[in-house]
């Protein structure tokens, strides 16, 4: 009889402690979803406020369940989670509404003739964009010729050659650099230029010395990643060949870590292509088509888009359209350079690629 | 594609020629490759140097001139103090909005999502980042900016008390609080990309230990990753920060500014910030006017320079003391 009696107490006493069934918890995101989103219209609320409803519900709903199934520890673990979980959507919520915004308000303008034509002597009505596609192009090619090669060979610096204080400055600095505003970029080309050429100096080898700027600081961080990244091992091989340091350096470890440097290359490009402020002040903005980076002013496409929707011209609205294009554009460019930056380092280099 | 090195005999002086050749120092092509290195590196400090030296000697004469010449006739203090009162308001909404935004986001990245998914997931936030800052500017304008008129509406009129939200409401919708938004989503890459760095490099051990000890997810990110991860998570919104303050065109576009100093959010008269000031004025601007802009894009440097140190020595002196550097 007494072991009966242990028996029924022991089966009260389980080693599993209690907890929400995972299919129990799917049920109350799904109800708190479900309620959220018909109540809400109900209640006069509109989607993004029906949708706040709903997930203030969840946030409510659950953790009361589980603070009486599972207790106070476990209950604010889940809590925890959704409001971890909802803050990564609300990040996501901008990025595809930029997306669905531009592309929206972009198709209407984006034609053959808004890439084939420029915008001279167009007040309403029609007009392109190839001036400042041409504009952005040049600078934005000019900036890469002079970056590339001042970022790479500092990157070399700091990773083969930089020892002491130097080398940590420059370190200190490059990061610094890389915080620099945009705009001040702009105002610093300016002021160089204009100690030469006189204040109303407006060209569009400026605008790429300002890029340089933004650019450099950019290249030098990941051509410094991806130097760190190749194996010493290769680099003492090649020493006890009887390499000289600098082939070493030419021939072994800038071409394993090439995929790498492409890619950060193209990221910086990608950066800077879509800077307005210093385009703005040093570049100046302008109707024509203008393949000379040395003088005279020369438009880009971010510049013409800002003065698109400031100036948009007469009727107002095809200025309009004509901004949203070439946002549109430039959301293109930008995302086809990430996407290609991100596949070359896919597809040539493992290591470069988490 | 010959790399071959040059053949070495067995004579004396040859083979004094290959150590000089290995220790690097003394061959032609060595010393040219090193120097132009060298060279490149002292480049970057040149260029910071002319950045503030072009920027003071362009921008001292609004400090020395006579106060009536510059804009708004009071003087250069007078005339940058608005803007950077503004400047600095837009940028701490944001980071208001960010900081714990970028926290939350890191963590679900890096302890929440399933690890096959997690770079992908940090990828799209990158993205944002890529994001041309004009593209950000006419989003606000056309889509946030309307969204948000309805709160404003209803901000003024159950919290109007409190100055923030004293109104009248903006029936446009382009606020101080809207280009404050914006900017949150334009600083949350970077903030959540260095939070998500600290995160990653918790001791895995100690995370172990307290889920082992009985520790719920939660337990275990407080008592060990948010605790390894505060100078990140400073140093992260310092940066972010440090962009906010220096963001030009989307704010430029956002706000509808004037001179004035006013607190309040959500109202239709804006003070304006230092380089959405500069970029609205500097095309039309001519002589001293054009000085006192680049003396208060001075101001924004130095700013915004002490905000980017401040956080990279954080950073910096974290590596030191954590050994997380690995």
């Amino acid at each position: 009889m007494s072991t009966e009696l242990h028996t029924a107490a022991a089966s009260k006493v389980t080693l599993k402690r209690p907890s929400l069934r995972p299919r129990v918890v799917w049920v109350i995101v799904a109800g708190c979803a479900a309620t959220g989103l018909v109540v809400g219209p109900l209640l006069g609320l509109n989607r993004t406020m029906s949708v706040v409803l709903a997930v203030v519900l969840l946030l409510v709903v659950l953790p009361l369940a589980a603070l009486r199934v599972e207790g106070a520890r476990r209950a604010t673990d889940r809590l925890v989670t959704i409001v971890v979980s909802v803050a990564f959507s609300l990040a996501l919520l901008p990025l595809l509404s930029l997306l669905w915004t531009t592309v929206k308000y972009g198709v209407g303008r984006f034609d053959p003739e808004f890439f084939f034509s420029d915008m001279r002597g167009v007040l309403g009505e029609g007009g392109g964009a190839l001036h400042a596609i041409i504009g952005t192009l040049l600078m934005t090619g000019a900036a890469a010729v002079i970056s590339v090669p001042i970022g790479v060979m500092s990157a070399v610096y700091l990773v083969e050659y930089g020892r002491g204080r130097l080398a940590s400055s420059i370190t200190i600095l490059v990061d610094v650099m890389t915080g620099i505003p945009s705009i001040v970029a702009g105002l610093f080309s300016f002021a160089f230029f204009a100690v030469f050429f006189g204040p109303s100096i407006r060209f569009g080898l400026g605008g790429a010395v300002a890029l340089s700027v933004l650019m450099i600081p950019v290249v030098v961080r990941s051509v410094e990643e991806m130097l760190k990244l190749v194996p010493n091992e290769l680099r003492e091989a090649s020493y006890a060949l009887g390499v000289t340091k600098w082939r070493t350096i030419a021939r072994v470890v800038l071409p394993t870590a090439a995929a790498g440097i492409a890619a950060g290359i193209t990221l910086a490009v990608a950066r800077v292509i879509g800077e307005t402020a210093p385009l703005l002040i040093i570049a100046g903005s302008t109707t024509n088509v203008n393949w000379n980076l040395f003088e005279d002013r020369m438009a880009a496409l971010p510049v013409y888009t800002y003065y698109s929707y400031t100036i948009p011209g007469i009727p107002p609205e095809f200025g309009i359209e004509r901004a949203w294009a070439a946002a549109l554009t430039l959301f293109v460019i930008v995302m086809a350079l990430n996407l290609l930056a991100r596949l070359s380092a896919r597809l040539f280099g493992s290591a470069t690629s988490r | 594609m010959s790399t071959s090195a040059p053949a070495r005999n067995r004579d004396p002086d040859e083979r004094e020629d290959t150590a000089r050749a290995l220790s690097g120092s003394r061959h032609v092509g060595d010393r040219v490759f090193a120097g132009a290195a060298v060279i490149a590196g002292l480049l970057i400090l040149v260029t910071l140097a002319g950045v503030t030296g072009f920027l003071v000697y362009e921008g001292y004469p609004a400090l020395v001139a006579d106060p009536k010449e510059l804009p708004g006739g009071e003087g250069f203090l007078s005339f940058v103090a608005p803007l950077l009162f503004g400047t600095v308001l837009a940028a701490l909404i944001a980071l208001v909005v960010a900081v714990p935004l970028s926290i939350g986001i890191a963590l679900f990245i890096s302890h929440y999502a399933p690890r096959r998914v997690a770079s992908t997931l940090g990828y799209l936030v990158d993205l944002l980042a890529a994001i041309p800052s004009v593209v950000y500017g006419l989003w606000g304008i056309f889509f946030l900016a309307p969204q948000l008129v309805p709160t404003y509406v209803w901000l003024q009129e159950n919290v109007g008390f409190i100055p923030f939200f004293a109104g009248p409401a903006s029936a446009t919708g382009r606020t101080m609080l809207t280009a404050g938004l914006v900017l949150a989503v334009m600083v949350l890459p970077i903030m959540t990309a260095v939070n998500r760095e600290v995160f990653l490099q918790t001791p895995r051990l100690q995370e172990e230990a307290s889920l082992a000890l009985g520790a719920t997810r939660w337990e275990m990110i407080r008592m060990t990753v948010l605790p390894f991860g505060r100078s990140g998570i400073i140093s992260g919104a310092m940066l972010g920060l440090g962009r906010a303050l220096g963001e030009t065109i989307a704010v430029a576009l956002v706000l509808s500014p004037s001179d004035v100093i006013t607190v309040n959010l959500i109202g239709p008269v804006n003070t304006s910030t230092v380089a959405a000031n500069i970029a609205l004025n500097f095309p039309e601007s001519s002589g001293i006017a054009v000085n006192a802009l680049i003396a208060s894009g001075l101001a924004l440097f130095v700013l915004t320079f002490l905000v980017n140190f401040a956080a990279r020595a954080i950073i910096a002196r974290r590596r030191e003391f954590s050994g997380a550097n690995a």
